[in-house]
This record gives structure tokens, C-alpha cells and sequence, in this order.
């Protein structure tokens, strides 16, 4: 017995709008790939650049809990505001973001990371600097490379102190695409 | 022995969807399974953050669209049609626990099949009946009270 898709999206337009679900997900696309985007009543919780749900799901749900569901309407904003940023109508992002669970130094270093202006880079070693942490770069790498919300925390925007881009969870072409876009190089 | 894990409700859904469609139409037909449909799934969104292990989820959700399809039922039917609503269902959630069962009405059937059967606490139960806990609770002691003189007489 096939469920219609009509059917399917209105279950999940109601379950959203009710507020019934700890964490939804759709994927949008964009100029560098699909992403999977998640977000939770408290914000964006998530953005990967493997699109594939079916890997993500445990990981949505120890982030905010059991009820993760597919679901166009709980990314709607975040969709929105993405679309207009690789449109170049963008530059900083107004979305509330999900970032519980998170230890202190993480929060720290990623909010230090999300004052990196659009259209510009940084160091790990300087980002480690402005956390008062001077000798932590390599912690401050394993931050930007746990990041759960690349692109709206833009950890594409720390190069390594050569210059070099270093390393990117979508790959150094995606970073160097959205470096580009932003007329950082 | 460890608890099974609860799965994400994307892949919940996913898994018991079509089973919960086919059990709805053939109770309700295809145009009032739509609607009974998404409140099954409803409910059991409801309950869901409250679940202490994922086993027995299919019984689990089959049971909520059983008691969807009854209130369903009553609220478009008079009473008199009820009587065999639960009896003629061969669903296997039921199935071990149906002989013995086989005379309680449908609250009480699924309130004593999903706590002995499928050893549901009375929240899990209290959600797929659309109850509250006491309520899961005092149908469960009644369909147990009930099957206890039926066995002694």
C-alpha cells in the first residue's frame, strides 16, 4: 500500500506545524552540491555535505532527540537565506542556530568564527589568538573540522598560515567555490 | 539483555507506513484512512519522546491505527456496528494473546495485549490508546479482572 505523496507531505506539513518534531530535515540544493539541512525549534542545527539522510539520522537524533522527520517547512528559513546567499544577496546570515551540547571551548572558537567577515579569511592560529588560547591552532583545526554548520559558520574562511586552504568537510574545491564567491580570491 | 534502540521517526515511518495505510482502508475505506492516517501518525509523533526502548514499535503503531479506526468508527457510526470491529481483525500484534483475549471490548483488548503481550509501560499504552496513563491502567486491570473469572468459571 503506497502512502500518496500528498498524503506524505500533509502528515509532514501537520507534524511540523504542530510542533512535534525535535529536529527536521530536508535537502536543498545549491551551487555546490546538494545539502542536507536540519534545523530544531531553537534554530539550524545542521549542515552536511553528504545529502544522503539515511547516514544522518542517528546523528540529527543524538543532537535533539528521537523525532527526526523530513520535513520541507522546518527549513524553510534556512533555505531561504541560503538560496541568497549563493545568489550573492547575502552576506551574513540572520538565522538562530542550535548549538547545544557543545563544550565551552568549541562555543567559544565558533563564535569568534562567525565574526569573520564575509568576503575575508583568517588563520587557525589567529582564531586561536582571539580565544586567548595562542598555542591551540591544531584545536581550533579540530573545531572547524567538527563544525556541524558549515557555510552559516563559515569555516570556509580559515586558511591555513601560508595561505594554503588547508582542509574542508566538502572538499577543497567546494571551499575554494565558496571563497570565490565571496570574492575572497 | 540491552534495550533496543529507538530508531530516528524518519525511518519509524518510513518502515510501518504502508502497513498502517493498508490496515486503515481496509477498516475505513480509502477516504477516511487519509485523515485517520495522519492522525495515527500523530499520536504516535506525540508519544514518541517518551518511548524507553524501540521494540515492538510495529505492534505499537498498529495498535494506535486500531484505536484511530474505532474512534473513527464511533464518532460515524452508530454503536451497534462496533461489536465486531475488533473481532474480525487477524492482525498479527494480536495474535497470541487473541484467544484469551477474545471477549474483552477494544480498549481493554489492547490495553492487556500491548501490556502483557508486548510489555509496554501504561504511558506507551495511555499514547496508542489516546488515554491518560490511569485510564491505560484501569482498562488494563479490568480486561485482566474480566479473563480471571472467565478462566475460574
Amino acid at each position: 500500500m503506497t502512502v500518496s505523496p500528498d498524503l506524505d507531505r500533509r502528515f509532514r506539513d501537520a507534524a511540523a506545524d504542530l510542533g512535534l518534531i525535535d529536529v527536521g530535515f530536508d535537502v536543498v540544493d545549491s551551487p555546490i552540491g546538494d545539502l542536507l539541512v536540519a534545523a530544531s525549534d531553537r534554530g539550524l542545527a545542521a549542515i552536511s555535505f553528504d545529502s544522503e539522510p539515511q547516514d544522518s539520522l542517528e546523528r540529527l537524533a543524538r543532537i535533539a532527540g528521537p523525532r527526526v522527520l523530513r520535513s520541507s517547512r522546518s527549513v524553510d528559513g534556512a533555505r531561504r537565506e541560503l538560496d541568497q546567499y549563493f545568489a550573492g544577496r547575502r552576506r551574513t546570515f540572520d538565522l538562530s542556530l542550535d548549538l547545544r551540547a557543545l563544550p565551552p571551548f568549541t562555543l567559544s572558537v565558533l563564535d569568534q568564527l562567525a565574526r569573520v567577515p564575509y568576503g575575508e579569511t583568517t588563520t587557525y592560529g589567529a582564531l586561536a589568538r582571539r580565544v586567548g588560547h595562542p598555542r591551540a591552532a591544531r584545536a581550533v583545526g579540530t573545531v572547524m573540522n567538527r563544525n556541524r554548520i558549515p557555510i552559516v559558520l563559515p569555516c570556509h574562511r580559515v586558511v591555513g598560515a601560508t595561505g594554503s586552504l588547508t582542509g574542508y568537510a566538502g572538499g577543497l574545491d567546494v571551499k575554494e567555490k565558496l571563497l570565490e564567491l565571496e570574492g575572497a580570491r | 539483555m540491552q534495550a533496543v534502540a529507538i530508531p530516528p521517526f524518519e525511518r519509524f515511518y518510513e518502515e510501518h507506513r504502508s502497513d498502517v495505510l493498508r490496515l486503515l482502508r481496509r477498516r475505513l475505506g480509502a477516504d477516511r484512512a487519509e485523515d485517520a492516517f495522519q492522525e495515527t501518525f500523530l499520536r504516535a509523533l506525540r508519544a514518541y519522546g517518551r518511548l524507553d526502548h524501540g521494540e515492538h514499535l510495529r505492534a505499537w503503531v498498529l495498535t494506535i491505527a486500531q484505536n484511530v479506526a474505532l474512534d473513527t468508527l464511533r464518532r460515524t457510526r452508530p454503536t451497534s456496528e462496533l461489536v465486531d470491529a475488533s473481532a474480525d481483525d487477524a492482525e498479527p500484534a494480536y495474535a497470541e494473546l487473541a484467544e484469551l483475549t477474545d471477549g474483552l471490548g477494544p480498549k481493554e483488548r489492547a490495553a492487556v495485549v500491548l501490556r502483557y503481550g508486548y510489555d509496554l509501560s501504561y504511558d506507551q499504552i495511555a499514547s496508542a490508546l489516546g488515554s491518560s496513563p490511569d485510564a491505560a491502567r484501569q482498562a488494563t486491570s479490568t480486561g485482566v479482572r474480566r479473563i480471571r473469572r472467565r478462566i475460574i468459571s
